[in-house]
């Protein structure tokens, strides 16, 4: 059978193990609406909260990626991983304690103002919407290339199959939905990994197989003699122009630490994460969690680097220097879809891959034109600093990964039924956060208080569908800034809410004012940080124009600074929280009732 | 002991393991896979440079049996000071 045969079918039976498993598990009352009645066992919802923070961006972008950035690329694995800990330590635990549904509901209660709270919703109504577009997007992305469908198309099965479980099931649908998605996307990862893995090193396991030595089959097929694998990388890469792959890129030291801190923080602020620990029965249980979801997250991060240097070694082995003619099928597929590109600079008829970019700008085709070896007519104007003709699209190394190690055709579908299982959980798990801020804190909190019950489950369910709406629509027609703005999402996350949870747990002494104040402070740096490079001003978005050398992507861990400062100082200076405010605290610490 | 005393000695030992554990998290992500990175790169760990192994997986690796230990740790510090949720 072929490959558009085998995803259909995968893709198929996923679908309907996921409608399935939301039929089983749909949602009555408020409760089971906002946090599953907080019923789930730890390690279910250690799986769920896996499959919820791994998004189309972990699954189908980060390990391409790192297989262009090389050793610089770690601060995606180390920043989107290390938050878990400050989750574990820090928030999880008393959050848990506090026992009620959103993160701004505890925000307005913790610093006894609703406006700190209408502050948080907004917040948690930004970041949200900002990533579950790139969520969509992915969906349509796989949809397109792999079912031959087109991508508005997919797009818009993507959001029935969402909106029937997200607005059915509410948390609890979702719940376990999640964790069926989590084994989907798992194995669709690993599968390819321990395939190529054994190919090139005889390794099964791919964690150690990228540090292996090449086995006799993997010098053969790379035509190159033994030696280590990432040493044999390192040589490719610096036959080309590039700085060796394990040794340091072109980020310097202080901004990969920033940008690294900032991931970090901004993963322990992201409410669509928080939120997945009011789902355990206990105190207990909600530490826990938080260890099982990053064991699981873990597991397919440290497949990553892996996949990410079998991938480099094998695109530019079976590209570089080749004719077009001989170029592997894949290539030819991808072109299809725009997202690879050649064009023949030097005339010599075959396909150089050097430092550099090969084209200036955004690529286009001169449409229904091909070149003297068939090759689509690339438009766009070439970067003749570059000796380099190939532009291929760091998004599709996952995808094309399969069949760049020329798997059979059900693993090239497994991995497309995988990357549609990480959209599409990452983008429930947000749509249930937008619901419910707008239903719980909005709706029954400010503007009609006396909802029932029935009412509320109502407006929840309609803003979630609401929410697919929006989400739809932006992947259809998808803003360009997408990647700009989630920069955008973290950076923000970092420098409001993270600060002023610690804050609020740890010291009983900060005030109404002084989190206010500090949210405000550090959202402001930071949004005109990112507006002035990004947006206002991107030609001057480079490190000599740079606030001490640090990007827009990593400038919200000195938002995160300002906030802290700028709430200690207010706090000091003005009047203390109310008696029953710190009273609150104090309970916060402690798992039992006292 | 008084019981406002236990409370206080609990929430005390809560914050010098969390102190702890955190300084292991920084130590080995932020120093051991970004600032001392060069350094540790020309020691090699099975085929690893050592500085780009702790940055791509030993970090998660840790992070790992940090939570793990943190869980162990405050579980019986529940049981020992009588916080526990019954």
């Amino acid at each position: 059978m072929d490959i558009i045969t085998w995803t259909w079918i995968i893709v198929g039976a996923s679908f309907a193990l996921y409608i399935g498993v939301a039929l089983w598990s749909r949602a009555r009352t408020t409760g089971e609406f906002y946090v599953a009645a907080k019923q789930v066992h730890p390690v279910l919802n250690g799986m769920a909260t896996g499959a919820d923070w791994m998004s189309a961006a972990s699954f189908i972008s980060m390990a391409g990626l790192i297989s262009f950035l090389g050793r610089d690329g770690a601060m995606y694995l180390m920043g989107w991983t290390g938050g878990y800990v400050l989750l574990a330590m820090l928030l999880a635990p008393y959050l848990r304690k506090y026992g009620k549904y959103t993160v701004p509901m505890f925000v307005g209660e913790r610093y006894y103002s609703q406006t700190a709270r209408v502050v948080a919703v907004l917040c948690a109504i930004f970041v949200s919407f900002t990533y579950v577009a790139g969520q969509m997007r992915g969906v349509g992305v796989v949809f397109s290339r792999f079912l031959e469908v087109p991508i508005n198309t997919g797009v818009l099965i993507g959001m029935g199959i969402v909106f029937f479980y997200a607005v059915l099931g509410g948390m609890k649908g979702i719940t376990y939905t999640q964790v069926a998605q989590y084994c989907v996307l798992i194995t669709a990862y690993l599968i390819p990994a321990i395939f190529i893995s054994i190919m090139l090193t005889g390794n099964p396991i791919p964690q150690f197989g990228y540090g292996s030595s090449l086995s006799e089959n993997g010098m053969q097929l790379l035509n190159t003699s033994g030696g280590y694998l990432l040493d044999k990388l390192n040589d490719v890469q610096k036959d080309l122009g590039f700085p060796a792959y394990t040794g340091r890129g072109s980020k310097s030291m202080i901004d990969v630490f920033m940008i690294t801190f900032a991931l970090m923080v901004g993963t322990a602020g992201l409410p669509h994460i928080i939120i997945r620990f009011f789902t355990t029965p206990t105190i207990k249980g909600a530490r826990a969690s938080a260890g099982w979801a990053l064991l699981f997250i873990a597991i397919l991060y440290t497949t990553a680097p892996a996949v990410a240097s079998f991938a480099r070694l094998n695109m530019i082995h079976t590209l570089n220097n080749k004719t077009y003619t001989e170029a592997p099928s894949w290539f030819k597929n991808w072109e299809k879809t725009g997202l690879v590109a050649w064009k023949d600079k030097n005339g010599d008829g075959k396909i150089q891959y050097a430092k550099g970019e090969a084209f200036k700008g955004k690529i286009a085709f001169e449409p229904g034109v091909v070149g003297p070896y068939g090759e689509r007519v690339v438009t766009t104007p070439l970067d003749e600093k570059s000796a380099s003709e190939l532009y291929i699209d760091r998004d599709i190394m996952v995808l094309a990964n399969p069949e760049i190690a020329k798997l059979p055709a059900w693993v090239v579908a497994l991995v497309a039924a995988g990357g549609l299982a990480a959209a599409l959980s990452t983008a429930a798990g947000l749509l249930l956060v937008i619901a419910s801020a707008f239903s719980h804190d909005l709706i029954k909190n400010v503007i009609a208080p006396n909802t029932s019950e029935k009412g509320e489950l109502i407006y929840a369910r309609i803003a979630a569908g609401f929410a697919v709406m929006v989400a739809g629509y932006f992947g259809i027609h998808p803003p360009g800034f997408v990647a700009q703005v989630v920069a955008f999402a973290f950076g923000l996350a970092a420098s409001s809410f993270f600060p002023v949870i610690i804050m609020g747990v740890f010291w009983k002494r900060t005030t109404k004012e002084g989190a206010i104040l500090g949210m405000i402070s550090g959202i402001v740096f930071t949004a005109a940080y990112i507006i002035y490079f990004k947006f206002v001003n991107p030609d001057m978005n480079k490190a000599q124009y740079w606030l001490w050398g640090i990007s827009p992507e990593g400038i919200g861990t000195i938002g995160m600074l300002i906030n802290f400062v700028v709430t200690y100082v207010v706090s000091k200076i003005t009047k203390e929280p109310p008696k029953a405010v710190q009273d609150m605290v104090a309970s916060l610490r402690y798992p039992r009732e006292i | 002991m008084a019981v406002k005393d236990t409370y206080e000695a609990y929430w005390k030992q809560n914050l010098i393991y969390i102190v702890i554990l955190l300084s292991i998290w920084f130590a080995v992500s932020f120093l051991c896979g970004i600032m001392l990175a060069d350094q540790l790169d020309n020691i090699k760990f099975f085929g690893f440079p050592l500085g780009f192994w702790f940055a791509n997986q030993g970090s998660e690796v840790t992070f790992v049996i940090l939570i793990a230990v943190y869980v162990k740790l405050m579980n019986a510090l529940d049981i020992k000071y009588d916080v526990h949720e019954k």
